[in-house]
């Protein structure tokens, strides 16, 4: 389960060390932007260090690697890889082939440390125009593909256009990357909201993202962690209806019936679909039948 | 591993540990400065040789300036210096 995920830069201990306390699902170890040129051999060896000796049961790691068109990620690769974090997250992904590069070098790396294939997932990180074009080619590159991820940041950059907090210019993006996403079967996350101290349009911004399918939604503040998981939990009204739902369908089907209404409306496929979505997130987080 | 030149790695910040690394003529000499000296001095000097051997460093001058940086850090601080110094990175 990943409702948020906390950017953590790669070389700053202080923050590392402690990102396991600050409540969010994941977090993503950054080698790239966070990092100056002249530390990356020090993030990357920091980084390592962090995944190999601590504990973060209960919080995802992730790491942000240098992109393919550098000469830092295949180091990145050989640094992380042994540690088997839970996903690598691989910035400018343009093109379906930017994925298999990165696959095969996995690949190699994981055949040489005695791994096995595909034990450690990518998530392409999709920051650019010709990216978003070809978001479905790429999240179906390779099974090693787990999720995409939207930037907002360098792609508003790339479209020439002005990053606003309303958003309107990430629309098409937001759903042209979940359409693709759940075509190819994985997952999708937001891009971060970038004003800290808005906490009025954090929770609107993440709410946003929510209704239009993403998994889940990335920060580069903690402050903005507790408002993503409020939003990307169900609410106790959700999940109760949605036990309903599947009591509904349990005796429509021990009265040898096709279909059958719940409140006035009628209980179809999508619905338990997604009443049985909503039981496993709640199942995740501990929300148990009829408690809340 | 032969240190070729001056060398350093981390920062003066909270939770994290300044090590620089020179070519040393005799052994290894470690300079340590720590927040937490009296209870970790110790724990602290046996990392920073832990490292050192690891990697083969055999004679070298090293000093340490932490500021409260676990194990992990530290050992992260001085793999670096240490690569920098022999003109690794």
């Amino acid at each position: 389960m990943r409702r948020s995920m906390l950017f953590l830069p790669g070389n700053n201990p202080n923050m590392l060390i402690n990102g396991n306390c600050l409540g969010s699902d994941a977090v993503i170890f950054d080698l790239e932007d966070a990092v100056s040129p002249a530390e990356k051999d020090a993030a990357r060896i920091l980084v390592r260090n962090t995944i190999r000796y601590m504990d973060f049961r209960g919080c995802e790691i992730i790491v942000r690697i240098n992109s393919i068109d550098t000469d830092f990620w295949k180091e990145d690769v050989r640094a992380i890889l042994p540690h088997k974090p839970g996903l690598i997250m691989l910035p400018k992904t343009g093109t379906a082939q930017d994925v298999l590069t990165a696959d095969a070098f996995i690949s190699q790396v994981e055949q040489e440390l005695g791994m096995e294939k595909n034990t450690v997932g990518l998530m392409p990180l999709i920051e650019t125009a010709l990216g978003v074009e070809n978001a479905f080619a790429i999240a179906s590159a390779s099974s090693r593909v787990r999720a995409i991820f939207l930037g907002a940041e360098d792609l508003t950059a790339d479209l020439r256009c002005k990053r606003t907090k309303e958003s309107r210019e990430i629309e098409y993006a937001r759903t042209r990357l979940v359409v693709a996403a759940r075509a190819a079967g994985v997952d999708v996350y937001d891009t971060p909201f970038t004003d800290v101290n808005d906490d009025e349009g954090i929770a609107k911004d993440a709410a946003t993202a929510k209704a239009l399918g993403f998994t889940g939604k990335a920060s580069i503040s903690p402050r903005h962690v507790e408002v993503i998981n409020r939003v990307f939990s169900p609410t106790r009204k959700e999940v109760d209806y949605a036990y309903e739902v599947m009591e509904a369908i349990a005796l429509a089907k021990q009265q040898g019936k096709g279909a059958i209404s719940l409140y006035g409306k009628m209980i179809d496929a999508p619905i338990v679909a997604r009443a049985q979505q909503t039981i496993e997130m709640a199942q995740a987080l501990g929300m148990d039948k009829g408690e809340m | 591993m032969e240190i070729k030149k001056l060398a350093s790695a981390g920062t003066m910040e909270s939770s994290d540990a300044y090590v620089e690394i020179e070519p040393g003529t005799d052994g290894v000499e470690i300079q340590l400065d720590s927040v937490v000296m009296a209870q970790f001095g110790e724990d602290i000097l046996t990392v920073v040789r832990q490292v050192l051997g690891d990697l083969g460093v055999e004679k070298a001058k090293v000093r340490v300036v932490d500021r409260g940086a676990l194990d992990c850090v530290i050992r992260a601080r001085v793999e670096t210096a240490v690569l920098r110094g022999k003109g690794e990175a």
